[in-house]
């Protein structure tokens, strides 16, 4: 915006030219100043509430709540004690192991299937190709309500309540079409040249797809991994729904069995492991938030 | 299993020798095997976990069914209680509410600091991430805890409110500051369409603005003939998914209330209240006469908002 008013490099007068340049710094210095005081201000707001969540835990269970600073006077790991030491004779490793199993396979099941699907998208062409990539974004606007109860009927009927399965399952079967259509972008944007070539060299699409394409698509593969595992880990409903033995519990419902059970004014222990169990979330976001970012603004992923 | 046949149909097609047609048909073959063959997984997803449970919950929503007994028909009879449903119709003004006023000011909030930041400066890559950090964790279990706790009575919100004048008096038991505290948490997550606005704007000709400068259009003249214009695809396709996402708030309501949607049934989203009826009282068929009027209510919103596109979202060149 302040291009404008910038004079040209090769002013006749230099006198004014540099006076005019003194100004134009001056402005956009003073403009650069009242950018950050606010983009800083927003940050303040933006990160106080995570802030002060990593904070509480360190503070005595009674004077978390009415307690808005960011330093503790008194900080002591009762709180962290008290939540690694677990629920109803189930230890917090356990939800944590639950929590990191599915995790992972989600991340394993989504590369898999959705990358499948994405090549056939992307790099085939067959007849009923256009319908059925309707059919696959039109599943990403559908309100998930509509599937849950026969979905839960269905596994309930096949004896598989109580287990992972209902909460892979789709991972494995590409349901999530937010990371088909992240691959078929990202898959559309690799020069045509490449599989091209292969095919003249015999390559089918087997070779194409594992020797070309699968090493191509790490950034892709990398954006997906991190979300589907975020997504997973974060995820309520499903494991609400599906998982009703406590050892079997992720950190969430964990979490929830945690606050129904302690007392309102015991908010330490529920702090510490509220804060535990984000912190995966928080070291991927650390290690990776350009991935994140990127893959966001390149293919509208919702966090 | 896939793999031998695939290679087999797709080698010969390669090599073959005889007349053009012949090759050519059997490539489309191949390509077609090929297709379906790496469609497999999504296409089982599809059937099985997708369409398949749609018409089951088409069938079942004119059905009373307990999950222990079979289903038994009941016509329109879920359609016709759920209107006289008083917590029906609340989980609608709930929803409406958090749908209507939420995604807006979430947007507008989005589209602010996208502007702010897109002007280039140092540490916008920090400033970008620090406001996406609360999209990713926004909806966990977590972070309503932390909600609750600052928005208790004698809580942090509480404090800062008493100090500018407000009534003492925490929002979570207040259910006419419930809305507005959840409307707050989704508006924190303002990030994630952030960064696709920004995105948005990058792709803006430098020129236009330029241009326009010359021309003498102010700040606001530009913003208004220039960026809405130029962004109105993404601006789109951020109202068009954060609309439908909006629909699906679950874990923050169900923390804050204990999932009771309470107080006084301020916080009966309409998931949780499908999911009362499904998964507690397990009505089965009531709760997928629910979901079904939510898929005609969001279809109806989507055609309208694909529609209503035609008048105001501008496709210049190659923008998506």
């Amino acid at each position: 915006m302040t291009t404008v008013s910038a004079p040209p490099a090769d002013a006749p007068n230099s006198v004014d030219s540099a006076r005019l340049r003194r100004v134009g710094r001056a402005r956009r210095g003073g403009r650069s100043l009242i950018f950050h005081l606010v983009a800083l201000g927003l940050t303040v707001v933006v990160l106080y509430p995570g802030v002060w969540m990593i904070v509480s835990m360190f503070k005595p269970s009674h004077s978390i709540v009415g307690d808005p600073s960011l330093v503790p006077h008194q900080a002591s790991l009762d709180n962290v004690v008290a939540a690694l030491s677990g629920i109803g004779g189930i230890s917090f490793w356990t939800f944590v192991r639950n929590s990191v199993l599915l995790g992972v396979a989600s991340v394993v099941g989504v590369v898999f299937s959705c990358s499948l699907a994405a090549y056939a998208f992307a790099r085939v062409s067959f007849r009923g190709r256009g319908v059925l990539f309707s059919l696959m974004i039109g599943t990403l606007l559908l309100p998930f309500h509509v599937v849950i109860i026969p979905q839960y009927i269905l596994f309930n009927q096949l004896g598989l309540v109580n287990t992972f399965v209902p909460l892979l399952l789709g991972k494995f079967l590409a349901v999530d079409a937010f990371f088909v259509f992240l691959m078929v972008q990202f898959m559309r944007n690799l020069p045509r040249q490449l599989d091209e070539a292969a095919r003249i060299d015999g390559a089918g699409h087997i070779r194409i797809f594992f020797s070309i394409m699968v090493p191509l698509m790490k950034p892709a593969f990398i954006t997906s991994s991190i979300f589907a595992f975020i997504w997973s880990w974060n995820d309520f409903l499903g494991p609400l729904i599906y998982l009703k033995r406590p050892d079997l519990y992720t950190l969430p419902i964990a979490l929830r069995l945690y606050v129904d059970q302690t007392t309102v004014s015991d908010y330490g222990a529920q702090m510490a492991m509220a804060v535990l169990a984000l912190v995966p979330v928080l070291l991927f976001f650390l290690v990776f938030q350009r991935y994140l970012v990127e893959g966001v603004a390149t293919q509208g992923l919702k966090g | 299993m896939m793999t031998t046949h695939l290679e087999r149909s797709a080698g010969p097609a390669v090599r073959s020798s005889s007349s053009s047609a012949t090759v050519r048909r059997r490539r489309k073959r191949a390509e077609l095997l090929a297709g379906y063959g790496f469609l497999t997984p999504w296409l089982l997803g599809f059937v099985l976990l997708t369409l398949g449970p749609m018409i089951a919950s088409l069938y079942l929503a004119f059905t009373d069914y307990n999950l222990f007994s079979n289903p038994t028909w009941a016509g329109l009879a879920n359609f016709t209680r759920l209107f006289h449903d008083p917590d029906y119709i609340q989980s609608w003004k709930v929803t409406a509410g958090y749908v209507l006023i939420g995604t807006p000011l979430k947007l507008a909030a989005a589209l602010v600091v996208a502007m702010l930041l897109n002007a280039k400066r140092r540490g916008q890559g920090f400033y970008r991430s620090a406001f996406y950090a609360p999209s990713l964790i926004g909806a966990s279990v977590s972070v309503a805890i932390v909600w609750k706790a600052m928005f208790i009575d004698g809580g942090i919100v509480d404090q800062v409110g008493q100090f500018f004048g407000a009534a003492p008096g925490g929002w979570v038991g207040n259910p006419s500051k419930t809305l507005p505290m959840l409307i707050l948490l989704t508006v924190w997550q303002f990030g994630a369409p952030m960064v696709i606005f920004l995105a948005g704007l990058k792709q803006i000709p430098r020129e236009l603005y330029e241009a326009a400068s010359i021309d003498g259009a102010g700040p606001l003249r530009k913003f208004r003939s220039i960026t809405v214009p130029m962004l109105s695809p993404v601006l789109f396709f951020n109202l068009l998914l954060e609309t439908i996402h909006a629909f699906q708030i679950f874990a923050s309501a169900f923390i804050i209330s204990n999932g009771t949607g309470g107080p006084a049934r301020s916080t009966l989203f309409y998931t949780l209240y499908l999911y009362q009826r499904g998964f507690v009282s397990f009505q089965m068929g009531y709760a997928a006469a629910m979901a079904w009027v939510l898929v005609l209510v969001v279809g109806v919103i989507t055609a309208i908002l694909f529609r209503s596109s035609r008048t105001w979202v501008h496709y210049s060149g190659e923008m998506r």
